[in-house]
């Protein structure tokens, strides 16, 4: 059935930190590199040496230049992979059941086998979250590595999807927002969190954190004083001899 | 969104097969013996190389069966299943009636499957919230309006296919003038796309990759939009216009002609004018 579960016993999601990110794709990379050789079929590439190569990915990262009213424009570096959304229009359209949302942990996921690559799914997504297969024409969405986190054969500290586990900026979490003491509700809390076209009304999991205002640089500025306030041996003499004129 | 010839195929033919099964089922024309067999072999050959033109549009075609599966939620299962029961009974009433003997009750399900039938069609774009231009009342409207016509004027209903292009040309340009704003209307912008727009104004500075992928070709399509205006005159004259003025001249048929050719210009308009917003995340629209 394609309809979505009343409601899961947990929100499995991402918070991402878009004060942090440094836009190099190192998550693109891992998501990709995993994902092509474990869950369902490979990700695969159209023309991948020649001239206009292209491919299937579940993660992708975009660049965005904000500009305020007063101050410099900054740089947004925007990692962008399925919200795994509480009312996921992608899954109520599928004509076959293969694009599912688990009740146990809200994991928005495709049976491959069942899906006839009609394509709907990725029309009805307002994030462009789907993208159909290049060779194996069913569609490919982000699985948040459900083949990782609960895989016991892998190391403890490798059951997180592969994007947050390669992140070298830290800007990638991962955790269950239903339950409102993990690592992302609060670092959704403190940080005021923000949910992507919220007017779609899709509900969507996942999170991002805004960057930080650039200007409070001027507030910290008083606390990056030299630390070493006593200077000691023939400066310390030649500061206090100076001080005395 | 993409203008796929699969599509655009799929959705004038069959509405105009479907079409000409309403009025045939509702006995405008009554036909029987070899008038019937004619009459429906026309609806059959249009509904039917609409809706295998639809299976082209399919990345595994071979599991198309599957679809039937969904009905309870899905408009595109939905759509399958009425196709089936509108083929089956317009089937059924056809051999009654090319028996001399037709079945009228039958005859009017046969319509009202085959009028629900196109509205499952429309449904599928109008329940997409991602591209506000299609998401509206307007949409079924038109794909009702454009089929009751075409099918009247296939049956030679001079009259009906009169008031059916009346009522599409109305439902046109609403369309095309509530379409052209409704993106704007939802408030959905690259400012809501990346929560960016409370710190300032938002502007796509580099998209993640150098080529195309299948979002961008599927969704993004910029080119058509760029005749727009000509090819709405263009299509609503040869799907709208001009038929009325041949059905005045007393050629319903040959009006159904000219209408089939423009319906695939508005019906290509249709999808190649649709903007989803996934488009914003690119910078363009």
């Amino acid at each position: 059935m394609t309809d979505l579960p009343a409601t899961t016993d947990r929100k499995l999601g991402l918070v991402i930190d878009l004060d942090t990110c440094v836009g190099c794709h190192a998550c693109v990379i891992a998501c990709k590199g995993w994902n092509t050789e474990a869950y369902g079929a490979p990700l695969s590439d159209d023309d991948p040496y020649g001239a206009a190569p292209e491919g299937a990915f579940l993660n992708r990262v975009h660049s965005y230049e904000v500009t305020p009213e007063t101050g410099p424009a900054q740089l947004v570096h925007f990692p962008k992979s399925c919200l795994h959304c509480e009312d996921a229009p992608c899954v109520t359209v599928c004509p076959t059941g293969a694009s599912y949302k688990r009740s146990e942990d809200g994991i928005v996921l495709v049976n491959e086998s069942a899906c006839i690559g009609c394509g709907l799914c990725a029309w009805a997504c307002p994030y462009g979250a789907r993208e159909l297969d290049p060779s194996e024409h069913v569609m490919k969405k982000c699985t948040l590595c459900v083949d990782r986190i609960y895989n016991e054969n892998l190391p403890e500290e490798d059951r997180e999807p592969a994007c947050v586990r390669t992140c070298p900026a830290g800007a990638r979490h991962f955790g269950d927002f239903a339950d409102p003491e993990s690592n992302v509700s609060q670092l959704v809390a403190e940080r005021g969190g923000i949910e992507l076209m919220p007017e779609q009304g899709t509900k969507p999991v996942n999170r991002y954190l805004p960057p930080r205002p650039k200007d409070q640089i001027d507030v910290l500025a008083p606390l990056l004083e030299p630390v070493a306030q006593d200077a000691r041996g023939f400066l310390g003499w030649l500061d206090r001899t100076l001080e005395r004129l | 969104m993409h203008p796929a010839r699969s599509l655009i195929l799929f959705t004038t033919l069959s509405g105009l097969g479907f079409g000409l099964m309403i009025w045939l089922g509702l006995g405008l024309p009554r036909v029987t013996g070899w008038q019937a067999f004619g009459g429906y072999l026309i609806a059959f050959a249009l509904a039917g190389t609409g809706l295998i033109s639809s299976v082209f549009h399919l990345g595994r075609p071979e599991r198309a069966l599957r679809a039937f599966t969904q009905w309870r939620s899905s408009w595109l299962s939905r759509e399958a299943w009425l196709a089936v029961l509108a083929l089956t009974l317009n089937g059924l009433y056809a051999l009654t009636a090319m028996s001399g003997a037709p079945v009228a009750p039958l005859g009017w399900l046969g319509a009202l499957a085959a009028l629900a039938t196109v509205g499952a069609t429309s449904m599928i774009y109008a329940q997409i919230k991602a591209v506000p231009r299609w998401h509206h009342w307007t949409t079924p409207a038109l794909f009702l309006s454009l089929a009751l016509a075409g099918g009247a004027m296939i049956a030679g209903q001079g009259t009906l296919g009169l008031i059916g292009l009346a009522v599409a040309g109305v439902v046109q340009v609403l369309a095309w003038r509530g379409g052209d704003t409704r993106l704007a209307e939802t408030g959905t912008d690259l400012g809501t796309a990346t929560g960016l727009g409370a710190i300032g104004s938002v502007r796509a500075f580099e998209p993640p990759h150098t080529g195309g992928n299948y979002l961008t070709h599927e969704m993004i399509h910029v080119v058509g939009r760029k005749h727009a205006a000509k090819l709405r005159r263009i299509g609503a004259a040869l799907a709208l216009a001009v038929p009325a003025v041949v059905i005045l001249l007393g050629l319903p048929p040959l009006a159904a002609l000219v209408h089939l050719a423009g319906v695939l210009v508005l019906r290509w308009l249709f999808f190649a004018e649709a903007e989803h917003v996934v488009g914003l995340y690119y910078g363009k629209r």
